[in-house]
């Protein structure tokens, strides 16, 4: 069993190698800057750079999923009937768009730490202090501060969507949850899909917070490396270049996926 | 010919129908309990870990990083503002040169994290000091306040470029055809036209814009400017009292809320024309 972990384990970090775009086998780095400062290996930080693009990416994609499904449920709780599930959603968006996502950090970093450690004296656990991963604690955050924008995206997006969609559905004999899926959804990406890029774009810009709790993302290691190299102008500039990159590239990716959830629309 | 001879007497109230307790009830009720629980725990904990000495040293100190906070809230917004009027002029010009200035500039500074430009001013400008130095600009980019303020002037210049750009374009073309038919020069009309009904759209994304920058400006901490945020940094720092991150929590709430009421109360007032 470990054996067959371990050689997935390679294989998955022999795929992250190939596709590499900055020191694989057909990186930018690894052709156009070999002896440089930014050569891939043991005499440049193009190596480093590389893992920071990683993690800030696995970051953001890592997010994106959780912060959608938390944000939708908060949607469905801010437009419900119930008085008391409105009032909660409200709370939690009112607070999580008014914080700034800095705070949001340290406060569930700091204060997951706190608990975690608080629960386990409890439980009577005697041993070295908790320190949790930065990755989750990051993960947590973002996904929170997401998902309450999220919400009010998808809020206006419910809105936008005519009630003769539902009592048509209600005709059709079709049930709640099916109504939902079949009619309402895809009515509602079309119409927030927008909003939601607007929110991706933020996210990944927000991913650069993480480097401030220690995560090692571009900014990061960026850092590291002025640290070293005291080239600080150089080596920001590329940090902000690749997140510029980034950011071209999904903003391609995303008309393809507009044109996706358009594709039964009524062409005019 | 009937009528009626006798009133109907007065009868009670339908009894109330009772609502049955469903399951969005039920998660409801537990969500706030859950809220109102997290609300007394943080009371609790403030009351019990209550210390006048840390209040008496740290107090101040966070109303003086309240006052760098917004000091440095207002003076990029409307530096930026006046940034980004030539901005946005450049964006919608025919001139394909400044034209795509303007785009590059606007790409840059909202597809970068404001972080990342931070450090560029802050650290990447050292470099250049020998120039700087020689021209006479160091003491503006050695100071971390500076540095500060001229970042987040020049990703906001940005953003209000593109709101400003958007609100413009959006004013119906009649209205420029209608001051050109009663002889009014087109710089007057562009200034008494087409900007005024331009600001209104733009009302709304300029306040999301002010608050997204209240926001921001949490991360000018990290260069080591004692604002809100950095003063609870600080604080922490020294005391490792959860405490400290609550209240920065609670004044940032309080700013945004405040701004969000008098945006919304500003809105109604300046569009109470447009009201049916």
């Amino acid at each position: 069993m470990g054996g067959l972990f371990s050689a997935l384990g390679s294989f998955w970090s022999l795929l992250v190698h190939i596709f590499d775009p900055l020191c694989g086998p057909v990186g930018i780095f690894t052709w156009l800057a070999p002896s440089t400062i930014l050569a891939c290996g043991d005499t440049g930080w193009g190596d480093e750079i590389a893992l920071g693009l990683q993690v800030t990416v696995s970051v953001a994609i890592v997010t994106l999923p959780i912060g959608l499904v938390i944000g939708f449920l908060v949607a469905l709780g801010q437009q419900s009937e119930e008085k008391s599930l409105r009032l909660a959603a409200g709370i939690y968006t009112t607070i999580f768009r008014g914080l700034p996502e800095l705070l949001t950090l340290f406060i569930i970093y700091y204060g997951m730490q706190i608990l975690i450690q608080y629960l386990l004296d409890i439980a009577g656990y005697e041993g070295p202090p908790v320190e949790i991963n930065a990755f989750v604690a990051g993960v947590i955050a973002l996904s929170v501060v997401f998902s309450a924008y999220c919400s009010e995206v998808l809020l206006s997006a419910f809105r936008a969507i005519p009630k003769g969609q539902y009592e048509a559905g209600d005709a059709l004999g079709l049930h709640r949850g099916r109504t939902l899926r079949l009619i309402v959804l895809p009515q509602l990406v079309r119409i927030a899909l927008p909003g939601l890029t607007n929110l991706w774009m933020v996210l990944l810009k927000d991913t650069s917070y993480v480097s401030i709790i220690s995560l090692s993302d571009i900014l990061r290691q960026t850092n590291v490396a002025v640290r070293v190299t005291k080239e600080p102008f150089f080596f920001y500039g590329i940090a902000c270049c690749l997140y510029l990159v980034l950011a071209i590239l999904s903003s391609f990716l995303l008309v393809y996926i507009d044109r996706w959830a358009k594709r039964s629309e009524v062409r005019r | 010919m009937s009528y009626a001879e006798k009133l109907i007497a007065p009868q009670a109230a339908p009894r109330a129908v009772a609502k049955p307790m469903t399951a969005a009830r039920l998660t409801g009720y537990i969500l706030v309990a859950f809220w109102a629980l997290l609300a007394a725990f943080l009371i609790l904990t403030v009351i019990k870990g209550w210390d006048p000495d840390k209040f008496t040293r740290y107090g101040p100190r966070y109303l003086h990083g309240l006052w760098i906070t917004l000091s440095i809230v207002a003076l990029s917004v409307v530096f930026g503002a006046v940034l980004s009027l030539p901005l946005a002029m450049a964006r919608m010009s025919g001139n394909r040169v400044l034209n795509g200035l303007a785009y590059c500039y606007i790409y840059f500074f909202r597809g970068t994290p404001l972080l990342a430009q931070l450090f560029l001013v802050y650290y990447g400008l050292g470099i250049f000091r020998p120039q700087m130095e020689a021209i006479g600009l160091w003491w503006f980019f050695r100071d971390a306040w500076y540095c500060g303020v001229f970042a987040m002037t020049i990703n906001t210049a940005a953003y209000q470029a593109e709101i400003l750009r958007g609100a413009i374009e959006s004013v119906p073309h009649g209205q420029h055809e209608a001051a050109a038919a009663l002889g009014i020069h087109k710089r007057i009309a562009f200034f008494k036209i087409v900007l005024p009904q331009a600001f209104i759209v733009a009302l709304r994304p300029y306040g999301n814009e002010i608050i997204l920058l209240i926001k921001g400006s949490a991360v000018v901490a990290i260069i080591t400017v004692l604002d809100l945020m950095g003063e609870t940094r600080y604080a922490f720092s020294r005391t490792f009292d959860y405490q400290t991150y609550l209240w920065a929590a609670i004044f940032y709430l309080a700013i945004v809320e405040a701004l969000r009421h008098l945006w919304n109360w500003i809105e109604r007032r300046l569009t109470r024309h447009l009201k049916r």
